[in-house]
């Protein structure tokens, strides 16, 4: 029997090769290049993905195998229709969030999971309060909680506006 | 990467058996282990991937935490027991890493991650004991700003860089263990070791034994702590110095503490000299100042981080400070 992972909503075998991270499966056996390769060691977010909806992980510290029988949304996997755009995507867009754009991807992505964490009230290191329930995303908490990315662009303050103008119209 | 086989355990003594064979390694999270194997430092033959081991966070009748070694440092952190009863241990996993690492790592890999000295990283360039045993060590006379100022030897001068182990070591807590011959609990503190001349040896695990749970013991004035991490950077960088601290404090008197300082040592520093010198005495600025005094006089500073001395001192003063009420 195939081993499979779930990409953007197909299932796909798995590498024989346990060797294979996620990012490599993504960029060099899927060619979805959307997931970029920064440092490759943690430490820029640029590989950044999203596992089972809106957990953020970094591919290029994960083996492939790792992660079977698990959902994987990659970049590409966000926006609704062919044609359209994720609403972070669109921000982005609408606020300079980036100039080369390497860092793009990972940023939305991550973006998209620390929305989840502060959904359901994980604390960050500038959390004054550890035991309450809704935590204000303020500029400090965003930002902490983006730290994982880096852009050396420096777009730090249209990813920021990009992010709180989306998290202020979604639901 | 060096060719591998990949194996799930069903459970802690499946585990076992699994790794039982040379040149295995256990896999949790694989933020540490896959980047080291990636350089070719570390280079096992299998893998046994642990994560579906227990990732309960249990809480016990007697005011003790079990946390499942396999328990994401994010679920630890934001778990409504650890915030409320441990939120010293909720801070130093936050101070670490990103969301993203904190969501991937288990408990179990944080504690037994790997050191980042530079030159343990440099298989090519530099000379290590840790990774090529009686080779040498291009750290101590080399760019050491990060490396350690206690505990240290000629051997081998790397730290330990796990902010939420400095929250373990002072909340005195128990690591249970499966081995081949079949459990046994250890404290934290006795856990890791330091260098002396055997810097390979980052803990006294057996070959093959397997980290299953962390144990934190009953502590009510464990609610009144402090984690504070002194880095380069506000975020997303290791510790040049960190001090985690719980006090119990009444009229100024301190009647019980815990202590442990973080990025000093190749281990989680344990302040037990500082905490015996303010045990049940007034905590004003001069013994605040003495203990640390006191904890920090065997440190001895490499070429580049003779600061770490006095930074080590006035973090551990300033966070009694702000725990005792800063009494002039």
């Amino acid at each position: 029997m195939t081993m499979t992972i779930s990409i953007n909503g197909s299932d796909t075998p798995l590498p024989d090769d346990p060797r294979v991270s996620l990012l490599d499966l993504l960029r060099d056996h899927l060619h979805l290049t959307g997931t970029k390769k920064g440092c490759n060691q943690g430490a820029c977010g640029a590989c950044t993905v999203l596992v089972d909806g809106d957990e953020r992980i970094l591919s290029c510290l994960a083996l492939a195998v790792q992660y079977q029988g698990r959902a994987i949304t990659s970049i590409e996997g966000l926006a609704e229709g062919t044609n359209e755009l994720h609403p972070l995507q669109q921000a982005f867009i609408e606020h300079d969030g980036f100039q080369c754009g390497y860092c793009t991807p990972g940023q939305i992505c991550s973006a998209i999971g620390m929305a989840a964490e502060w959904r359901r009230g994980v604390p960050s290191n500038v959390t004054a309060d550890l035991t309450t329930d809704s935590i204000a995303l303020g500029h400090d908490e965003l930002r902490e909680r983006m730290s994982g990315n880096l852009c050396r662009c420096g777009a730090y303050n249209g990813i920021v506006a990009a992010i709180q103008d989306t998290l202020k119209e979604a639901p | 990467m060096t060719p591998f086989t990949f194996t799930r355990a069903a459970d802690a003594f499946d585990a076992v058996q699994r790794a039982g064979q040379p040149e295995a390694r256990y896999l949790g999270g694989g933020t540490n282990l896959v980047d080291l194997m990636r350089e070719t430092i570390e280079r096992p033959q299998a893998l046994v991937d642990v994560t579906g081991l227990s990732r309960a966070i249990e809480e016990r009748p007697d005011g003790s935490l079990l946390i499942g070694a396999a328990a994401k440092n994010t679920a630890v952190a934001e778990h409504r027991a650890v915030r409320e009863r441990f939120p010293l241990l909720s801070r130093a996993i936050l101070a670490g890493a990103s969301a993203q690492v904190r969501n991937m790592a288990t408990v179990g890999g944080n504690v037994l991650q790997r050191t980042r000295c530079t030159y343990f990283y440099d298989d090519d360039g530099a000379r290590c004991n840790k990774r090529k045993p009686g080779q040498g060590c291009d750290a101590v006379d080399g760019f050491n700003r990060n490396h350690a100022i206690l505990g240290a030897s000629d051997a081998c001068v790397a730290t330990h860089p796990s902010d939420m182990c400095v929250a373990l070591a002072a909340l005195d807590a128990v690591v249970h263990l499966q081995g081949a011959q079949g459990t046994r609990t250890l404290r934290l503190t006795d856990l890791h070791r330091l260098p002396e001349d055997r810097p390979e040896l980052d803990t006294v695990l057996a070959p093959g034994e397997l980290i299953t749970a962390i144990e934190l013991p009953a502590l009510p004035f464990a609610r009144h702590a402090a984690y504070r991490k002194v880095r380069d950077r506000s975020s997303y960088a290791f510790a040049l110095v960190s001090v985690a601290a719980a006090v119990d404090v009444e009229d100024g008197v301190v009647r019980d503490l815990r202590l442990a300082l973080g990025g000093v040592a190749h281990k989680p520093w344990r302040a037990w000299i500082a905490e015996s010198m303010l045990k049940s005495q007034p905590a004003t600025a001069d013994n605040l100042r003495a203990a640390a005094r006191a904890e920090l006089a065997a440190a001895r500073p490499l070429s580049d981080n003779a600061f770490k001395i006095a930074l080590a001192e006035r973090t551990l003063v300033a966070v009694l400070e702000g725990l005792t009420g800063g009494q002039p």
